[in-house]
């Protein structure tokens, strides 16, 4: 029918069979999305192997000998496992307790909860490590000032691996308690209930059936949460390097920043921590695995009868105060009230006479602050759009296709989650560094890191969106005959696109605030906000930067409300 | 065994009050549980029957504990669990120590656990005091699962079982204890038809070899009627008709309890005359002698309420040899197996009829139709 049709154009008779079935705008299509995923996830770790084992003279392990042959790097390593241990501990018990508090319990203000649940989307780490260091540094840290009475100068040190862990852990609970309460719900309460009708106490139903049962969402939760603290940039960079505390991140960035920079042996470093990375992810999906069986018949979901606090009720209330001020409050208060100051100061009457807005108007006039202002918009617009395009046919590849190799373009997507940001900005400075398109030194370089990064992301919202859209939906409009382009772009796409404009925010709202990946490759003039932030902190502007700062925090703020009335998986949802 | 007064138990209607005019907290609250009272003797199964949102499971978790009513008495073999008696101290035992036994709709068998550990388990947590030895758990948690014909499966893993299986776990369990109620909520609505109609026996011979007193909670009806010595039908927060199966079925004391319970067709008429317990009601269709106890003057608006079972359908006539035979047409029928059921087109309304199978007449037909008037109910017009 095809061959011996008198109307097919000159064009197409000039093409083979096999050629014109193939060469259709859908395999177009999908062979270049499949080819960038691959590009994004593969390319960087390919030259950062090749950068850290091969130099001019072929093979060497030089690089591992100089990075780990440093008298040094035993305490490093000690330190990296310390504090992302520690913080994941730390992170653990009060996200858990918080999360058990939340959803089984009369605790008050559980309004509370939600604002507590958003900090680390709307507080850049950067933001919250420096309000740190105005709150606890041992010189200028204003809780000092306020205990030096009684207990003397100097009584909390941030920089300390102690401090290192206190703030990591504190900015990493809210992400724990989301985890947990996710946990806590999708447990059936009869399972408690059945065994406080047995005769049980409350605190044996809580040893012998609740915690077992979240056993694996806890274990999952202390590995993601290890992952998350060793690839922490900002607080070891900005606490522990005054010390001399070095961990994994911290170490390469001094490498790197040392003259002349050693690439291979920071290389050397970046692999050490990847794979360390990768074993906790691992370790994570096989505890995912198993915890299947665990899946039960569920009845009707009755909610379950908040548990009575009874005369705790008060005393759990007032820990959700101080973990809220703690948490939210003091950050912001301190950002807030540094940004007003002519220089930075402890609290007094002079100093609450001097408070102006001037840092606010000197924003305007620092042609970096708007340079940086710029740059991070167009970036995580840019990025935002590209990766959300790239996503929705990846995800229809994934959901709905029977391409071979599709799993591949799933394994590759979500490859970006274990590396972490520094690693990636070193492996893409070892890609464009030799690249003879010049990238490197602009801003295409920040938004292929960009993009990398938050694929993961990105592919998580498509691949959701597109597994609630039934496949009838797809098929009736093959069969009424649209092609599939048409269909696509007629069905799928305005089916997907509240999924997508979700996914689109988030990733806007995360490449705001980074910087692990942007501090090894921005160059001169193409800074981003956070970049900003980091310099200033540097050359000890603090009262600017923290005006910077509020202007960060509402900017992120007014992003995550539009996200959450979109529907992103932003903070605490109550149902 | 049970006695149970005046129970009250109001839900916060905060989302109602946004849509509704109720101007506080107070006139927004729903009712879950409306003033119910009911006493359940020694051994009885005692079943509370409603569509959902009745309040007979709120009513069943307020008798476990898991459930703060807002006032009543509730007590179990003569111990007060719950009571906001006026001028008394207010009793609220925690579920934890009531000592009752219940069976979850989920079965909540523990998944972390064995099929031994989860039987075990009401055992080993038990107070100090009345700790039992490991031996002696072992004794009883096997005597349990023998009698439940688990016994074979004691060291597997809880959730490799079927679910009938479960189910017959989660009764081990409950009963291990050997509480003085056992108290079951829906806990055979997760079983298919087949496996949900066999366990219902096995349940039934349970409790009676037990002698166990029980409050069953549950939406069917069949299996009300199947399980039960008596039945409470519940409807909004209340206790609308309390009796025997039988007595529920053959005499629904209003339309919505003989619509819950089974189907019925419904005539509505007027009393015209009265003779003793014999009642004469005109209908749109025609008129119907029937027997009835209420005590309703001339004139009054009634519903006739006729199940379908109690018509009989034939093609010849026998008027004057029995009193209620009406003339209509089939207009269509249905082979169940078991039944076929013809509905019958009268002057205005139709009719359904249900009878022996070997009984098929062709739609068009015209047929005479014949109730019995011990087998018509009056049901008073709500």
């Amino acid at each position: 029918m095809i061959t011996a049709s008198p109307t097919v154009p000159a064009r197409e008779r000039a093409m083979p069979g096999w050629l014109r079935r193939v060469a259709t705008p859908k395999t177009l299509i999908i062979v270049v999305v499949a080819g960038l995923i691959g590009y994004l996830a593969l390319v960087p770790l390919y030259y950062l192997i090749w950068g850290t084992f091969f130099d001019a003279n072929g093979f060497t392990m030089g690089g591992f000998a100089r990075a780990y042959g440093d008298p040094r790097v035993g305490g490093m390593i000690g330190n990296s496992l310390w504090f992302a241990i520690g913080a994941a501990v730390l992170s653990l018990a009060v996200g858990t307790a918080l999360a058990y508090l939340n959803v089984r319990t009369d605790v008050p203000f559980k309004g509370l909860f939600f604002a507590a649940s958003i900090i680390p989307l709307i507080i850049p780490g950067i933001l919250y490590t420096i309000s740190w260091i105005f709150l606890a540094s041992p010189d200028i840290g204003l809780l000092n000032k306020l205990i030096e009475p009684v207990l003397g100068p100097g009584f909390f040190d941030v920089f300390t691996v102690w401090g290192m862990v206190w703030v990591e852990g504190l900015h990493l609970s809210p992400i724990v308690f989301l985890l947990m309460v996710a946990a806590f719900r999708s447990m059936d309460p009869s399972l408690e209930e059945s065994a406080l009708m047995s005769g049980a106490s409350r605190w044996q139903v809580f040893r012998r059936i609740t915690v077992p049962l979240t056993r694996p969402a806890i274990v999952a939760a202390v590995l993601i949460m290890v992952v998350r603290s060793l690839e922490s940039f900002e607080v070891p960079a900005l606490l522990g390097l005054q010390n001399g505390i070095y961990v994994f991140t911290s170490r390469i960035y001094f490498v790197l920043r040392s003259y002349p920079p050693d690439l291979a042996a920071a290389g050397a470093l970046a692999v050490g921590l990847l794979v360390l990375a990768v074993i906790g992810v691992a370790i994570s999906n096989l505890v995912g695995r198993s915890s299947k069986n665990y899946q039960t018949v569920t009845g009707k979901g009755f909610r379950p009868r908040p548990m009575e606090l009874g005369k705790w009720r008060p005393v759990m209330g007032g820990a959700i105060v101080v973990y809220f001020f703690l948490t939210v409050v003091g950050p912001l208060l301190v950002l807030l009230y540094t940004s007003l100051l002519k220089f930075y100061q402890a609290p007094s009457t002079e100093a609450f006479a001097s408070m102006s807005l001037d840092n606010y108007s000197e924003l305007f006039h620092i042609s970096d602050a708007t340079t940086a202002l710029k740059n991070s918009l167009l970036l995580g617009v840019g990025s935002a759009t590209l990766v959300m395009a790239l996503m929705a046919v990846g995800a229809w590849m994934v959901v709905r296709s029977r391409i071979p190799g599709r799993q591949l373009v799933d394994y590759f997507s979500f490859t970006p989650l274990v590396v972490p940001g520094l690693v990636l900005g070193l492996a893409l400075s070892f890609v464009y560094l030799r690249s003879p398109v010049p990238i490197y030194g602009t801003i295409f370089i920040l938004l292929i890191a960009y993009c990398t990064r938050y694929m993961p992301y990105g592919m998580r919202y498509a691949v959701t969106s597109m597994h609630q859209i039934s496949s009838e939906l797809e098929e009736s409009a093959q069969v009424s005959g649209a092609s599939w382009w048409q269909t696509f772009r007629r069905v799928l796409l305005p089916l997907l696109s509240p999924g997508l404009l979700a996914g689109w925010i988030y990733i806007l709202v995360v490449s705001f605030r980074e910087l692990s990946s942007s501090i090894l490759l921005y160059s001169p003039g193409n800074e981003v906000l956070s970049i900003l932030i980091f310099e200033q902190y540097e050359n000890g502007q603090f009262t600017v930067l923290a005006a910077l700062g509020v202007v960060m925090v509402l900017t992120l703020a007014v992003l995550v409300v539009i996200a959450y009335k979109l529907g992103a998986k932003v903070g605490l949802r109550q149902d | 065994m049970l006695r149970i007064n005046n129970l009250v138990k109001t839900f916060d209607g905060e989302r109602r009050r946004r849509h509704s005019h109720a101007a506080t907290p107070e006139e927004a609250r729903v009712f879950a549980v409306n003033d119910v009272s009911f006493n359940v003797e020694n051994g009885q199964l005692f079943t509370l029957l409603g569509p959902s949102g009745c309040g007979k499971t709120t009513t069943l978790r307020s008798i476990a504990g898991l459930e703060r009513p807002d006032s009543g008495t509730i007590e179990v073999g003569g111990r007060v669990l719950f009571s906001t008696n006026e001028g008394k101290k207010p009793v609220n035992v925690p579920a934890n120590e009531r000592g009752l036994g219940m069976v979850f709709q989920s079965y909540a068998i523990w998944p972390h656990m064995s099929v031994f550990d989860n039987v075990a388990f009401p055992l080993q947590v038990k107070k100090r005091g009345d700790r039992v030895s490991r031996k002696e758990i072992s004794e009883r948690v096997m005597r349990v699962l023998e009698t439940m014909e688990l016994a074979n499966f004691a060291d597997r893993q809880a959730t490799k079982l079927s679910g009938g299986q479960q189910q017959r776990l989660a009764l081990a369990r409950a009963l291990v204890i050997e509480p003085p109620l056992l108290l079951l909520d829906e806990p055979l609505s997760n079983l298919d038809a087949k496996l949900r109609e066999s366990l219902r026996y096995e349940l039934k011979r349970v409790q009676r070899e037990l002698g166990i007193t029980s409050v069953y909670v549950t939406h069917d009806q069949v299996e009300a009627l199947a399980l039960s010595n008596s039945i409470a039908v519940m409807r909004n927060g209340n206790v609308v008709q309390l009796g025997r199966p039988r007595e529920i079925y053959e005499n629904p004391n209003c339309r919505f309890v003989a619509e819950f319970i089974g189907t019925s067709n419904f005539l509505s008429g007027n009393v015209v005359s009265k003779d003793g317990d014999r009642y004469t009601v005109n209908t749109v269709d025609g008129q119907l002698v029937l027997d009835s106890a209420a005590t309703l003057p001339i004139g009054t608006d009634v519903i006739v309420s006729v199940r379908p079972e109690a018509v009989e359908v034939s093609t010849r006539s026998r008027a004057g040899e029995v009193p209620n035979e009406w003339k209509g047409t089939v207009l269509t029928r249905a082979y169940l197996g078991d039944s076929l059921d013809h509905v019958v087109g009268l002057g205005k309304h139709e009719l359904r009829t249900r009878g022996n199978p070997s009984t098929s007449i062709e739609p068009g037909t015209t047929v005479y139709l014949r109730m019995d008037p011990a087998k018509l109910v009056l049901v008073p017009v709500d």
